[in-house]
């Protein structure tokens, strides 16, 4: 069973908790007119008109629904923009040129460069059309090489969504299954652990619907920043503080992660072996994790590298592979070591020779240091040759910037499917053949194998803001299925709801942005990233 | 939990109230509640702005709360000189600010945006601060310690803005030896409807309040009757705004000359009355491409003169 902060009602029914959304805000003055709403998203309490906003201009009764208001948001191809898959060279076309009317005096740009099929009209701020048997707000005729295509275009409303979070970092975050709290409150938990990074899994259902209000609200505040590349700060029960954030360095306990290593000290070791080999006698890569011994290791023996009688602290776990040598810290490469002899117990004067050549480095070339051994088999600091320096250089080049990346994880196999079509399962089949695309704002989402449509996007792909809420809780999150015309035909479409992109462009409140990703693919005329 | 105290607090959502406020990442901040969005920034000490944030955040969580208890006044014309009908500190500001222009018709709530900002900057008065101000949809706050400074952009028309970059209307440096704390902006096209045409008003005053009330008249007075210019009662267009049945602008086409310069005159002539009676130090009136300026030439003599000016 899942664990809450605190639960304000019986657990005991959790599984029979059904998600509503968009509750129509009850009437709390009896005397208010029938076709108003009351707008509860904040102390003004307006009371608003069918076909009208409230004070804010963000919420407004459309047709007797409380629903965020935004001006729904295209965006636009670049000229250098690569093609969907076929997609010919794109045109100047005058007659698409026109100038967008905005009604509403909201900040807009010049839509002309490019025609209508450099536009792409994103579920951003699209809205919904609540009971889902209608169809989505914006069904999008428009060309892409020459074939008529449609966009379906709809904000999905997602009880049952998460985050995934990786954390390129090897320090240890706190232990496996812990929960993570947000202002408080449990919002997720650590999971397993990947090769350099450490995972976490926050929001889904359970916190946003299963647990307190608070816990709901708290949750969805935070998936709600998360997805929309905002920092948040969360805490491990028994492990770190942690200021994550999209693409940016993680922060841990106060400090920002710079490099991830390059691999473990063994891993290291596997690597380089060979451009060692010849420059040294005997190297160490000294990891707060495993430590990696050249001569001892699998790779050294593969060289025929003859044993140099170094004799290191910690603890065997395979040859060359040392456990417990240092513990975490800020000297070297992670550790607490700041003099790397330190771990040398002594060379064995029956094997080691004077003049052996030894190369200590860390597991990510920040420091490193070169040494002969004297006549007395004591190590003696000298200037690191020409080539051994390359090859640190080299493991410093090979450790990439730590980052935390975050994807959303959603099920949209639910009713949203039919302001698609009226057989809802065609939809999902089509999307299993690769004759539908799905785009989360624009950027590829990656469709889980199996049932349902459970697709997962980098949320850095998105446009900034791409992510709502309604006060179920529950977050909204745009998504657009492209496909050709007689495709969208053949499997139920709504299509006397078909419109052009120049009528959305000529009657539609909108806002025009950048395309957001250059490696994004275009959406149209581009098949799913199925599992 | 000292290391979480010693975290900068990025994001905060207040449960009571549903006020929020985030880090923009660049050093700004977004505090948000319902119709009031504010953009925040300051510059001095960290130590010092970051107690200062902690108590604007903490009064910012109460002011809506405030307000709302007493809309039903607040939304009704100001009509007396009399003992202030409000209770509220923010609500008195508002009150206070619209009564220099009894007996035209308004209500305290022209003021709303500028007295908001203004009650919020009193907050970053203390040593190791700059300054600081407070954006409140365009009306503006500001707090400069001596010797400090904000230049500040005009930008006419939203419509045509085109992202970072975009040439400025017009800049205009604000150093602590002026008398002008407040700057604020109003035109048919903004988030309020506006009787008038202008594009835009910007006022400077000593306070938010004083300016967002001056922006709203001067704004008003840039009026004209043409075809070209679609109006509409303010009742159709939203539910209980304060402006009732008055018709409000929802559209100008382009104007012959003759109209944008009688326009612009009416404007104008308020304007310096304004300016006269000491309620504001300075505006700039917008309208389809032709400005006016109106007494910032003594602050900055770099500005074009008052007649009028050619938008480039």
């Amino acid at each position: 069973m899942a664990e809450h902060t605190k639960v304000d009602h019986s657990m005991d029914n959790l599984d029979s908790i059904t998600p509503v959304v968009l509750d129509k805000s009850k009437p709390r003055n009896a005397n208010m007119a029938v076709n108003k709403v009351e707008c509860n998203a904040c102390p003004v309490l307006c009371q608003i008109t069918a076909g009208r906003t409230g004070a804010c201009d963000r919420w407004g009764n459309v047709d007797g629904e409380l629903t965020r208001i935004d001006p729904v948001v295209l965006m636009r191809r670049m000229p250098h923009q690569p093609h969907g898959s076929g997609t010919g060279a794109q045109g100047f076309d005058p007659a698409a040129a026109e100038a967008p009317s905005d009604t509403d005096g909201s900040a807009n740009v010049d839509a002309s460069p490019g025609g209508d099929d450099s536009l792409f009209v994103s579920g951003i701020a699209s809205g919904t059309t609540y009971p889902d048997y209608k169809p989505a707000p914006f069904i999008v005729g428009s060309k892409a090489n020459g074939v008529d295509m449609i966009t379906v275009v709809t904000e999905g409303i997602f009880s049952y969504c998460s985050f995934k979070v990786k954390i390129d970092t090897d320090r240890y975050l706190g232990p496996e299954q812990s929960n993570i709290r947000h202002k408080g409150e449990i919002v997720g938990h650590v999971t397993t652990a990947e090769y350099g990074s450490q995972m976490l899994s926050l929001g889904g259902v359970h916190h946003l619907t299963g647990g307190s209000k608070k816990e709901g609200r708290i949750t969805c505040d935070m998936m709600m920043a998360l997805g929309n590349k905002q920092a948040v700060e969360l805490s491990i029960d028994g492990g770190a503080q942690l200021v994550v954030q999209a693409g940016k360095a993680p922060i841990v306990d106060g400090k920002e992660e710079q490099r991830m290593r390059v691999g473990c000290g063994s891993a290291a070791i596997g690597i380089f072996a060979k451009q060692w080999f010849g420059h040294a006698d005997e190297v160490l890569v000294l990891d707060d994790h495993i430590t990696g011994v050249l001569t001892e290791h699998q790779a050294g023996r593969c060289l025929d590298i003859p044993p140099s009688g170094i004799r290191i602290k910690g603890r065997r776990s395979t040859p060359g592979r040392y456990f417990q040598v240092a513990n975490p810290g800020n000297g070297w490469g992670g550790t607490d070591i700041s003099d790397p002899l330190t771990i040398i117990e002594e060379f064995d004067p029956e094997v080691a020779r004077p003049g052996l050549r030894l190369l200590v480095t860390s597991t990510t070339g920040e420091h490193a240091e070169y040494y002969e051994l004297d006549d007395n088999l004591v190590p003696q600091r000298k200037d690191m040759p020409d080539a051994l320096q390359k090859t640190v250089d080299r493991i410093g080049e090979n450790c990439e910037p730590s980052l935390a990346s975050v994807l959303f994880l959603a099920g949209a196999g639910g009713s949203l499917r039919a302001g698609v079509t009226e057989n809802p399962v065609w939809l999902t089949n089509s999307i299993k053949q690769s004759l539908v695309n799905v785009t989360c704002g624009g950027a590829p989402a990656y469709i889980w194998a199996g049932g349902g449509i459970t697709l997962m996007v980098d949320v850095t792909r998105m446009p900034d803001n791409s992510f709502g809420y309604v006060p179920t809780p529950a977050i909204v999150a745009p998504i657009e299925f492209s496909m050709a015309l007689n495709d969208y035909q053949r499997l139920g479409g709504h299509m006397d709801c078909v419109r052009t992109l120049d009528d959305i462009v000529k009657t539609e409140r909108h806002r025009i942005i950048d395309w957001v990703d250059h490696a994004s693919p275009w959406p149209l005329a581009q098949k799913p990233m199925l599992g | 939990m000292a290391l979480a105290d010693a975290l900068p607090v990025l994001s905060d959502l207040d449960l009571a109230s549903g006020a929020s406020r985030r880090a923009l990442g660049d050093g700004r901040w977004h505090f948000s509640h319902g119709p009031i969005d504010l953009i925040i920034g300051a510059d001095g000490d960290p130590a010092q702005i970051h107690e200062a944030l902690s108590s604007v955040w903490s009064r910012f969580t109460n002011i809506l709360p405030e307000l709302v208890s007493e809309l039903a006044v607040l939304r009704r014309p100001v009509v007396t000189k009399g003992r202030a009908p409000v209770q509220g500190v923010v609500a008195h500001r508002m009150w206070l600010a619209c009564l220099p222009w009894l007996p035209t018709f308004l209500t305290p709530m022209a003021a709303v945006a500028g007295a908001v900002a203004d009650e919020l900057i009193t907050h970053f008065s203390r040593s190791g601060i700059r300054r600081a101000y407070i954006n409140n949809g365009g009306d503006i706050a500001l707090h400069l310690s001596a010797g400090s400074s904000y230049c500040v952009g005009l930008f006419s028309d939203l419509a045509r803005y085109q992202g970072p970059g975009f040439a400025l209307d017009g800049d205009f440096t604000i150093h602590d030896q002026m008398p002008i704390r407040g700057i604020a902006t109003s035109g048919w096209r903004g988030r309020s409807h506006s009787l008038g045409i202008a594009d835009s008003v910007t006022a400077f005053a000593a306070t938010a309040a004083g300016a967002d009330v001056a922006a709203t008249m001067i704004a008003n007075q840039v009026n004209a009757d043409h075809p070209a210019i679609v109006r509409a009662p303010a009742a159709s267009l939203k539910d209980d705004t304060d402006l009732g049945d008055r018709l409000v602008t929802v559209d100008v086409g382009p104007l012959p000359a003759g109209v944008l310069a009688q326009s612009l005159d009416s404007g104008a002539t308020l304007a310096s009355r304004a300016i006269a009676d000491g309620l504001v130090c300075g505006a700039v009136l917008w309208l389809q491409g032709q400005a006016r300026v109106l007494g910032l030439q003594a602050f900055n003599p770099m500005l074009p003169h008052g007649a009028s000016t050619s938008a480039a």
